[in-house]
């Protein structure tokens, strides 16, 4: 009981101390000597203080099952295990949002103090933006989603939290994408304050630079773990689905990808001063929409937005305050933008970067577009339609080959000017190895897709071209080598994973056998156990082939009570270059098991190359700075 | 006349609208080709004609309605005014049960009999169609 006034209190006094930075930071902007300056690294310690007090006790209240808290009483029960009361913490709305606080009030602190050879206007500036997010925050805390909520008469059990949810993979994956998150609100605070102060120059792109990396790396581990984590939990065996949730948190990865680049163009050349400030508001305002819009329901459906008014229009008022907010600043600031005069040549790595922020942006569209247009059409019209893959991989891979190839080339040119012409035989002669190996492999597997063979062809380009920079060029901007590799090693997996997977789909009882290509499939019994918080049916499958050890693969379904829900466990068997994928389902207690049996080649590689790509990202933020090309 | 400078902005602020136009255009070709639409068994029923494209049905399982056999799965969509009948070959989600919602994607064969080719999940065990609980509502 106590704890929630305890969680309250704190949120409390957080907002007190923000309200107190927010103010004196305003006044003494231009006050050398003022209270703050001395003050600020204690004041922003003890938020981040209150805030852990505040976070620390809901996770208590769940520990101990405190069922007087509204939030615990809904997303917990007594016999769910420890570990799972504690992810619980975040796994809802309410929670997730004080996570959210938590993880901004500890980057503000960690910014100021490891941001002291900036100029001191700029960090408080910083500071003020990041406190005006807070306050955001808090106010939506404790106004409309308040953790701490109080029910009495106290009930005597939890409503429980949903069981997919319970899984460690999930428990991990909020936290994960939230660093990402939270980081780009640093990017957008700092790139707003370097924007008032006429900073915005490569000295700020290389301090900002790491921060971006940060964000960047987060972003791609938690889109890889939720993505890993739709694999084996949904059964569908799939591991992207262009559903709306997931759209929603590829967004701003996309436009952090291209400020990734464009930043990089900032610091070596001094160019895209602008253009580095508005992605940086625009991923911001993508993530901040993300979380929000995920969290809210509005994008599974109008209709939740309809039941809870208060949440919705706070979420719509405080985005379009942020949005109006940095495009004012922006428009009044604009004219403090060092002026440019450097020509650009054609083939040199700033056009390459330019190319590259083009399609990405391309890409960004088209996603924003197919995960928004139906949401609105509903408001607008009253239909309801859906956006499917089909309309994402029409409109995305043809785009990707040309930008898989400009993604081969660009790191081969130099900054300024380039002798690209000797160079051109080598790339060319790569270019002509690679579509024949496309064909040769398309022809060999009897792909007739002229599209994909192209793509075949292009992401090989890169993958041999970034094989040969890695031998070639040793540690030189290895970091970038390592990333674009593991991007050309993604599409390859992902393509031979699309045009390999084979399955069969059927209704199976005990003793049962179905064929499928040169396998013999064999149901063998079914067992009943009994867990701490489900029941168990575990079906024991059987799978022979000819010449080689007999396979079993044991799914399972289980059967929560609280609450009451059903799951299907998959049977993965992974190898180097194959998953073996099954999946059963009750149907309506029948004797009749539902069955789907898959194979899913170079399935391992998929996650292997996402974390390729994320190494890449944690390299370049622990490396040093190289030397100013100016 | 005009130095490189101004050639390079003008150059690049016409790519700029071109990329744009062209944007426009493509999403909006592939989402007249590729959009599904959602539909109820009654609105279903008011059709003039059945369409041959891809559509998603919503509704409830009807109860007592599931029926399965080696290869198939046949049930009933109802809205509680109309019902269609559904047949599947598949794997079905774990919240499909009787009494609970359902979305299907498929193909219609005529107007009571509904060929769908997945069935689709909601992570939500009370999820029901929102076309379903405005009619529920009007009860």
């Amino acid at each position: 009981m106590i704890l929630n006034y305890l969680g309250n209190f704190a949120l409390l006094f957080c907002l007190i101390i923000s309200l107190v930075i927010f103010i004196t930071s305003i006044s003494s902007l231009n006050n050398k000597n003022s209270f703050l300056k001395k003050n600020l690294n204690e004041l922003l310690f003890f938020k981040f203080f209150f805030a852990v007090l505040s976070f620390s006790s809901l996770i208590i209240l769940f520990v101990i099952s405190e069922f007087s808290n509204e939030t615990v009483l809904n997303n917990s029960h007594i016999s769910k295990p420890l570990f799972y009361k504690i992810s619980g913490t975040w796994g809802n709305h309410e929670g997730s949002l004080l996570l959210w606080l938590l993880v901004l009030t500890f980057f503000a602190f960690f910014y100021y103090l490891n941001s002291k050879n900036r100029p001191i206007d700029e960090r408080l500036l910083t500071i003020l933006f990041q406190e005006v997010i807070i306050l955001g925050f808090l106010f939506f805390l404790l106004k409309a989603s308040n953790p701490f909520n109080i029910i009495y008469p106290v009930p005597k059990e939890g409503l429980g939290l949903n069981p997919i949810l319970q899984d460690p993979l999930l428990a991990i994956h909020p936290p994960v994408l939230y660093l990402g998150y939270v980081t780009t609100s640093i990017v957008f605070s700092s790139s707003l304050a370097g924007l008032i102060k006429g900073n915005i120059n490569n000295l700020w792109a290389k301090d900002i630079k790491k921060w971006v990396f940060i964000s960047w790396t987060f972003l791609t581990l938690g889109i890889l773990l939720g993505s890993i984590w739709a694999y084996y939990e949904l059964g569908w065996g799939g591991f992207w689905f262009w559903d709306p949730v997931e759209n929603i948190s590829l967004m701003p990865w996309l436009s952090l990808t291209a400020l990734v680049h464009c930043v990089l163009a900032l610091e070596k050349r001094s160019i895209l001063h602008s253009w580095t400030v508005i992605l940086s508001i625009i991923t911001f305002t993508l993530g901040i929409c993300g979380t929000f819009l995920v969290r809210s329901g509005i994008l599974n459906s109008v209709h939740t937005f309809a039941n809870d008014p208060e949440r919705g229009l706070y979420i719509l008022f405080f985005l379009f305050f942020l949005i109006f907010l940095s495009v004012f600043i922006y428009f009044i600031y604009e004219d403090k933008f060092e002026l440019n005069n450097k020509n650009l040549n054609l083939y040199t790595k700033e056009t390459s970067i330019i190319l590259n922020n083009w399609f990405v942006m391309y890409f960004l569209s088209v996603i924003l577009i197919g995960t928004v247009y139906p949401i609105f059409l509903e408001v607008l019209s009253n239909e309801k339609i859906s956006v499917g893959p089909p309309f994402f991989n029409k409109l995305i891979i043809p785009f990707l080959i040309p930008f898989l190839i400009f993604m081969s080339i660009g790191p081969n040119l130099k900054w300024i000017k380039n002798n690209y012409f000797s160079k051109k035989l080598k790339l060319i002669i790569i270019f002509i190895l690679s579509i024949i190996l496309s064909i040769l492999v398309s022809k060999f597997f009897g792909n007739t897709a002229l599209n994909i063979t192209i793509l075949l062809a292009a992401s090989l380009y890169l993958f041999i071209i970034t094989i040969k920079d890695l031998i070639k060029k040793g540690f030189k901007n290895y970091s970038q080598t390592i990333s674009h590799f593991g991007f050309s090693l993604l599409v390859l997996s992902i393509l031979l994973n699309s045009i390999f997977s084979s399955e069969i789909t059927s209704n199976m009882r005990v003793g049962d056998e179905i064929k499928f290509s040169n396998k013999i499939i064999k149901l063998q019994k079914l067992e009943n156990t009994t867990e701490a918080n489900f029941l168990k049916l575990i079906a024991y499958f059987k799978i022979e082939e000819k010449n080689k050890t007999e396979l079993v693969l044991e799914p399972e379904i289980r059967i929560y009570d609280k609450p009451e829900t059903i799951t299907s466990e998959a049977a993965i068997k992974t190898d180097v270059f194959k998953d073996r994928f099954l999946v059963i389902n009750l149907v309506k207690e029948n004797e009749y098991l539902n069955v789907r049996y898959q194979e899913k080649p170079f399935m391992l590689w998929i996650w292997i190359s996402a974390i390729i790509i994320s190494l890449g990202g944690i390299i370049n933020i622990f490396k040093k700075n190289e030397k100013q090309i100016l | 006349m005009y130095n490189k400078k101004v050639k390079l902005r003008a150059l690049f602020l016409f790519l700029s609208i071109a990329t744009l136009i062209l944007t426009i255009f493509l999403v909006l070709k592939a989402l007249e080709e590729n959009v599904v639409y959602f539909l109820s068994p009654t609105e279903i029923k008011n059709l003039n004609e059945t369409t041959t494209e891809k559509i998603r049905l919503g509704g409830m399982v009807k109860d007592q309605s599931i029926k399965i056999n080696s290869d198939k799965i046949n049930f009933i969509i109802t809205d509680f005014k109309n019902e269609i009948n559904v047949t599947y070959s598949g794997i079905v989600p774990n919240l499909f049960q009787e009494g609970k919602g359902v979305v299907a994607e498929g193909i219609l064969r005529d107007k009571n009999y509904f060929k769908a080719e997945k069935i689709l999940a909601k992570h939500d065990e009370n999820y029901i169609p929102p076309e379903v609980k405005a009619s529920l509502g009007e009860k």
